[in-house]
């Protein structure tokens, strides 16, 4: 008996080891351990033998029966690892063909990733964000922003007036010039002290390579008891260092604006040729004189502030400053744009570059 | 304005290079445009010369040679073409060498074999006059050889200045000396008027009689005649200056007017006084459809609004803004009134915008000269008519109306100026300033008492403007940079509103697409190409009044057209795939005085929608499906709660259309652009459009998600199978499930629809995922068989469906 569970094993032994797949693994597995084979039965027999006979067999039959087990496993794993290797040699992929590409990221327009980070600049200053209609009475565009009547830009070959009947309060009806109006309706709404700006689209009947009929202005606004001329230098200040690099220096120059009194162009140490003096005069961005105008502001003229006094503004007692920008002369300056209609055309190739 | 450097340095000069002195104007707020070069680039080689012989040219008719003394001891030759040179005369010569105003520099040349060694000059070839009739003849009393520059302005530097309209002053050379002297402290001539030689006679001279009919158009007006006038060319110098300034000569009267307009910042007007019927002029409002021949030649038609000069044969002059031809100085002119008015400055404007005649007369009116710079003029404008024209004052000066109002005095408190500018300048300081620009102060208990002079007395009438002058003399460019102390106790920051609208935008963005700014203008014919019917809102256009294209005469009411117009401007430039959006305002005329704006956002999808790859070489074409992913992408990221059905637009595919809402409220459309429409931009394969009005999304937006427990008690996942009739749309079952199923159920949403003969012909069977959840507990089937028994009576009962299989 123990014999023959010798040759049982032997066979077995030599058969696992031979085996070429785990399929056929399997196969010897039910040949010689499954619970038809040869060896099972002899240990199922075994209270059957004589006695003497029956620990010694039993022990072989079990211990060859272990060693099988054994022997399966590791062969298996052996010949699993095997096969694996030749399933992902199968699945070998030329890496180098395109990929498969992710959704596209989106761009915000070059106007609007402006507009947002002056925006996020102001608020950081203290401002909120305040925004008004864009089709406006004549009394908030410029009555109330100390227009004289002849003003030339209340002309009707400079603004666009739209066909509505003219009302009591407001006067005629246009599309707003600037983002001023909102001055007025803001401090309307709300008395000293008053920190905003207000973003938005503007027009004016103008088109060429630097003009189009619409743009978008930035307006600023601090009116409180002690807000100075100084003030509005040291917050465009921040603004300059903020939006074209912390080198930045702010001038002031003196200007003419219907609604600040004194009034002020603001210019910006030309952030191209800064730090290559012996290049400026050839500068193509500031033309050699280092400086590069970006907005008008000044001191909100008192007769701005007399036509809301009813809502808390003394001329005598309040004062503040206010400034407008243009968000397109911002973003060209910036990025090297040389059209400004590129920003209407909206060619996808030029969105992609942007935001 | 064009300020040749020369005629400021009759009155100011300056130590500083031209340079610096453009930067110290442009700092003190009068802008330099540019500095431009008149004449000649550098006076170099030119010289005064003597023609001693002008013989014939022995090989052409029209030349002679002459010989030349030019002060270089030897006589040379020069071939001259003009055929008014002769021996004797003192002429200007340009040597080889020197270089012309175009830049060619001159040469020894032969003409028809004979040397000539430089040029006899034409005053046109030195910019100084237009004519080319001749060689220029200048005074014997210069020596040959003095360099020409020294007599005569043939090299000019020239500041073209930008001047702010709040400054007519400033529109004369006078004005601007005056500027320079506050600015850079240099001392000021005194001013070209401070001595009139025409202050002869009393009351007004005889031979003419002025009626003043409308006095509030014509504060004042002043005359002065002369006589024995002989008209003819200007000098050269005269000439040469108003060439540099930008004006053309014409004859010695005319340009002395044009001369002191320049100089003094005020317009005069030369009439012949022989020519003015009846001798008499009546200055009055015109009538409604009056016409008068102006100097341009033009039959203009006038309104009452208007003021003119009239002689006893009607219009004669149109009032400040340009003369009539009828009283023109001419040729044969010997007897000349010099008019010197003012006039009411809106009206001037009003006047030359009308008839569309800016001319410098009306530029420099329109801004409200003080009644004070008449007499001014008439100072200057009488000594040049005696030195030029060889005329007689008719002694008198005719004055009708008022020499202007006493100028105001104005307190300039010193805590004022400090505390409106952020800095501290001393009160010496303040009145040197306003001194030197011509302001008289006087010592004041808190600052000073500043007197205003006419010539400011428009715009200066607060304490303001007087800050103002101060600061920009001397303040602004040395402004230390502070920043305001934030006062209203609230942080800067966006309203909840402009944070969700950037949440919107920043969600199209990151799902791929490109955001647009498009025209808010609109052809009128966008609601027709939307197929809006009679009534529909898209036909509430704002119009414009003075649109400057047709293309561009209304303003957009949907942002569809703006969309569409990108997307054709890009597929016509080869890029047909396209997934853009825009966020912007739309207009629709209203009940109100202003239109109605809403913040729309507005996403267009056309072409494939993902890039074509070899692993996927047909990716899915945009639809509605695509589009509608995006409005619950961006109503997803506002967490605004909304449902969506069935909803129908003029410009939409009547099948592929739908809306969402919030309860009632529509929040905006999607769909597929009906063919029709597509076909009016070009397009031939869908095109897919969200329209969403951002504003009401935003209102329906919960501002402050609060904290719903979702984990401690775990929800339970079934699915339900129903068959339902075709035309029930997917979301009536899925709303009727979750409100049978009331607060367990969580959520239910269909995901998979099939159609096909195992559930019968009209029938649809929809399998939806249903999750239920109680707030506190974990649920059994106990809890949750009940409510599904619910659920599926109620779809057998209010929809005909029955569970399936």
């Amino acid at each position: 008996m123990i014999e023959r569970i010798g040759q049982i094993r032997a066979e077995a032994e030599a058969a696992i080891c031979a085996a070429g797949t785990t399929a056929g693994l399997e196969e010897l597995r039910v040949r010689y351990l499954g619970r038809k084979a040869e060896l099972p039965n002899l240990l199922r027999g075994v209270a059957e033998l004589d006695p003497q006979e029956r620990g010694a067999v039993g022990r072989a039959a079990n211990e060859t029966r272990q060693a099988l087990e054994t022997l399966i496993t590791d062969r298996g794993a052996q010949l699993e690892l095997g096969e694996l290797r030749e399933r992902l040699a199968g699945d070998r992929v030329d890496v180098t063909l395109p990929a498969t590409p992710p959704a596209p990221v989106g761009r915000l327009h070059l106007l609007t990733a402006t507009r947002r980070e002056i925006e996020d600049v102001f608020c950081g200053l203290g401002f909120t964000v305040v925004e008004g209609p864009e089709v406006e009475f004549v009394h908030y565009n410029f009555d109330a922003l100390n227009h004289d009547p002849a003003h030339p830009a209340r002309a009707r070959t400079d603004t666009f007036y739209v066909e509505a009947p003219a009302d009591p309060h407001g006067g005629e009806v246009l599309l707003r010039t600037h983002t001023s109006p909102m001055q007025i309706r803001a401090m309307e709404q709300q008395p000293p002290p008053i920190a905003i700006i207000v973003p938005g689209r503007v027009y004016r009947r103008d088109s060429d390579a630097t003009h189009t009929p619409q743009f978008h202005q930035i307006e600023g606004l601090a009116v409180g008891e002690d807000v100075t001329l100084a003030d509005l230098k040291g917050t465009l200040l921040a603004f300059a260092k903020a939006i074209f690099g912390d080198e930045r220096e702010i001038r002031l120059r003196p200007h003419f604006f219907p609604f600040t009194e004194p009034s002020v162009e603001a210019d910006v140490s030309c952030f191209m040729c800064a730090d290559a003096d012996a290049h400026a005069p050839r500068c193509p961005l500031c033309k050699g004189t280092g400086w590069l105008e970006i907005l008008g502001s000044g001191m909100v003229d008192p007769n701005v502030l007399g036509a809301v006094r009813e809502h808390g503004y003394d001329p005598e007692r309040h004062q503040g400053f206010a400034f407008g920008l243009g968000v397109e002369r911002i973003a060209m300056l910036k990025h090297a744009v040389p059209d400004l209609r590129l920003f209407y055309d909206n060619d996808l190739r030029f969105l992609r570059q942007f935001g | 304005m064009q300020l040749p450097l020369s005629w400021l340095h009759d009155y100011i000069r300056p130590e500083i290079d031209v340079r610096q002195l453009a930067d110290r104007l442009a700092m003190t707020g009068t802008e330099v445009d540019r500095i431009t070069h008149h004449g000649v680039p550098a006076a170099d080689g030119f010289v005064v010369g003597k023609v001693l012989t002008a013989e014939p040219h022995p090989d052409a008719d029209r030349l002679r040679v002459c010989s030349v003394e030019v002060g270089d001891g030897e006589p040379r030759t020069i071939v001259c073409g003009a055929p008014n040179v002769a021996a004797g005369q003192t002429v200007a010569v340009a040597c080889p060498g020197a270089v012309m105003p175009d830049g060619t520099k001159l040469g020894k040349a032969k003409l028809r074999g004979v040397v000539s060694l430089g040029m006899i000059l034409a005053e046109d070839e030195l910019g100084l006059g237009a004519g080319h009739r001749g060689i220029m003849i200048l005074d014997d009393a210069l020596a040959a050889g003095t360099p020409l520059g020294d007599v005569l302005p043939i090299s000019e530097e020239v500041l073209e200045l930008e001047i702010t309209p709040n400054r007519p002053d400033c529109l004369g050379v006078y004005g601007v000396a005056r500027e320079v002297h506050a600015a850079t402290g240099a001392p000021l001539a005194p001013a070209p008027w401070s001595e009139d030689p025409g202050a002869i006679g009393e009351g007004a001279p005889a031979g003419i009689e002025v009626v003043v009919e409308s006095p509030e158009l014509c504060p004042r007006f002043t005359g002065r005649v002369f006589e024995g006038v002989t008209i003819g060319d200007s000098p050269l110098w005269l000439k040469g200056r108003l060439m540099a300034a930008g004006q053309r000569p014409i004859n010695n009267v005319v340009d002395i007017t044009n001369y002191v307009m320049l100089l003094t910042g005020h317009p005069l007007h030369a009439f012949d006084l022989d020519r003015i019927a009846g001798g008499r002029l009546v200055v009055r409002a015109a009538g409604d459809g009056e016409t008068m021949a102006t100097l341009d030649g033009q039959e203009r038609i006038l309104d009452a609004g208007m003021c003119l000069i009239a002689d006893g044969d009607g219009p004669t002059s149109l009032a400040g803004v340009m003369g009539g031809q009828r009283s023109e100085v001419e040729q044969d002119t010997t007897r000349v009134l010099l008019e010197v008015a003012t006039w009411d400055g809106p009206s001037i404007h009003r006047t030359a915008s009308r008839l569309g005649l800016r001319s410098e007369a009306s530029a420099r009116f329109e801004k409200g000269l003080a009644p004070e710079g008449c007499m001014e003029a008439q100072a200057v404008a009488t000594r040049l008519m005696l030195e030029l024209t060889g005329a007689r004052l008719v002694p008198g000066t005719l004055d009708v109306g008022s020499a202007g109002v006493q100028a105001p005095v104005i307190r300039l408190r010193d805590a004022r100026v400090s505390g409106l500018l952020g800095t501290e300048i001393p009160r010496a300081r303040s009145a040197e300033i306003l001194t030197a620009l011509g302001f008289i102060c006087s010592e004041a208990q808190d600052g000073l008492d500043v007197s205003v002079p006419h010539w400011r007395r428009g715009e200066v009438t607060r304490e303001a403007d007087l800050i103002e002058e101060v600061a920009r003399i001397d303040g602004v460019d040395a402004l230390p940079a502070t920043l305001p102390l934030n006062r209203t106790g609230l942080p800067g920051r966006l309203a909840h509103a402009q944070r969700l609208r950037r949440r919107a935008e920043d969600t199209l963005a990151g799902l791929g697409l490109l955001e647009i700014v498009g025209w808010s203008f609109a052809a009128p014919d966008l609601p027709d190409r939307l197929l809006a019917p009679v009534g529909d809102p898209l036909r509430d256009l704002v119009v414009l009044e003075n649109p400057m294209s047709a293309e561009q005469s209304v303003l957009r009411s949907s942002m569809a057209g703006s969309l569409l117009d990108a997307a054709a401007f890009n597929r016509d430039r080869g890029q047909p795939d396209l997934a853009i959006f825009e966020s912007g305002a739309v207009y629709r005329r209203g009940g109100g005085a202003l239109p109605e704006e809403h913040h729309a956002l507005g996403a267009l999808l056309t072409g494939a929608v993902r890039t074509a790859t070899w692993a996927e070489p047909d990716p899915p074409r945009a639809d509605v499906f695509a589009v509608k992913g995006l409005a619950e992408a961006v109503l997803g990221a506002l967490r605004v709660p909304f449902t969506v059905r069935a909803g129908e637009r003029p410009f939409l595919h009547p099948g592929r259309a739908g809306e969402m809402l919030s309860g009632e409220v529509v929040l905006g459309v999607f769909g597929e652009l009906h063919p029709a429409a597509a076909a009016n931009w070009g397009f031939e394969e869908p095109v897919a459009l969200l329209l969403l009005d951002l504003g009401k999304a935003i209102a329906a937006a919960p501002e402050v998600p609060a904290y719903a427990d979702l984990t401690t008690f775990p929800g339970m996942r079934q699915d339900l199978a129903v068959i339902v009739s075709e035309d029930v749309p997917a979301a009536q079952v899925a709303e009727l499930v979750r409100r049978t199923g009331g607060e367990l159920v969580a959520h239910a949403e269909v995901f998979d629809v099939y159609r096909g003969e195992q559930v019968g012909e009209g029938r649809t069977s929809l399998a939806l995922h249903l999750e239920f959840r109680a707030a506190d507990r974990t649920l059994t089937d106990d809890d949750v068989a009940p409510v599904r028994e619910r659920i599926v009576a109620a779809i057998r009962d209010e929809l005909g469906g029955e569970l399936r299989g």
